[in-house]
């Protein structure tokens, strides 16, 4: 491993939106989150990117990966059985941008 | 697995994802699939036993490594937590930690153990493949690999909770926890009323697989 980890960006708490980057392979972020808002709910540690690892890639850097919280009104608009109902998901850093101002 | 959780960790490719076919198989279920992936791991046994890499005996152990661990370890870790609120503490903190208090190794990178209260219920799915605390339960029900579990947890939790005999107040929260990439997940139960008298061997045979994955809750008395 030789690149230097990828910094750290987001405290808990923080509103994030998820990125379609459209790549192809092994990829950890499902279709019905990409374009959605969350907010960051733990920091789960450095990890290889898995997109890079599946292909015996290990030379790093080390990505950050996050827990982040989805309203299931939000993910399913209209469908939701309650305010109270939540989605948690580890989305690593760079499929995540920083989402302030309210919710769309 | 390896300790960064990536490499034959999941069952089977993901190479669908980028495309937008409709009703692309993400997982293959049917015994005619089954059979093609058996034959590729016959061809893979022959060759690299033909090479001297490995051997049937090798393979054979493998195979018992994997498949020891069960839904004792799991429950055992679920048992402590409720009869040692410190212990509950540290597990929720970092479950890998809590679990090795007990001499029981999480293979995974990380476990998350999540806990239900009066106010939330958890559930465990992976969405994109198999994801699930082997080193603690074991292997994964078929359901749990099944594309209408998958799709249906994440959508429409109440309703799959409810086909399973769980039927949730409308207070209560329901938070799904798709698992899919280096974290591993646990649900920890609520303590069964009227198990006070129990010592922790007692209530470990209350737990289930089932209430570890949020699909259930524990049993209130022991099985006969």
């Amino acid at each position: 491993m030789t690149a230097a980890p990828i910094p750290v960006r987001y405290r808990v708490g923080d509103p994030v939106a998820v990125l379609d980057l459209g790549k192809a392979g092994h990829v950890r972020t499902p279709f019905y989150v990409r374009n959605r808002r969350g907010e960051i709910a733990q920091f789960c540690g450095y990890f290889l990117n898995p997109e890079a690892l599946s292909l015996g890639d290990t030379s790093g850097p080390l990505v950050p990966l996050y827990r982040v919280r989805f309203a299931m009104k939000d993910l399913w608009p209209g469908e939701a059985r309650s305010d109270r109902d939540f989605l948690y998901m580890e989305i690593y850093d760079h499929w995540l941008r920083p989402a302030p101002g309210p919710h769309a | 697995m390896t300790a960064s959780g990536s490499i034959g960790s999941h069952d089977h490719d993901h190479e669908h994802d980028h495309d937008h076919e409709p009703e692309a198989a993400h997982v293959i279920e049917d015994d005619a699939g089954n059979l093609e992936g058996q034959q590729m791991i016959d061809a893979l046994q022959a060759l690299l036993a033909r090479k001297g890499i490995l051997s049937a005996g090798e393979v054979t152990l493998e195979i018992q490594n994997i498949e020891a661990p069960g839904t004792h370890l799991g429950a055992r870790i679920v048992a402590r937590a409720w009869v040692d609120a410190g212990f509950r503490a540290r597990l929720l903190e970092n479950g890998k930690n809590g679990a090795s208090e007990l001499g029981i190794k999480v293979g995974e990178a990380q476990l998350v153990v999540v806990e239900n209260t009066a106010e939330v219920h958890n559930l465990i799915v992976c969405t994109l493949c198999s994801c699930y605390p082997r080193s603690l339960l074991g292997q994964p029900p078929s359901w749990y690999i099944s594309k209408a579990y998958r799709a249906r947890a994440v959508r429409e939790p109440a309703v799959v909770l409810a086909e399973f005999g769980l039927t949730l107040p409308p207070s209560t929260g329901v938070h799904v926890h798709d698992s899919n990439a280096d974290m591993r997940f646990l649900v920890l139960p609520l303590r069964p009323p009227g198990t006070e008298h129990l010592d922790e061997d007692a209530l470990s045979a209350l737990v289930t697989r089932d209430s570890m994955i949020g699909v259930a809750l524990p049993l209130e008395r022991a099985p006969a």
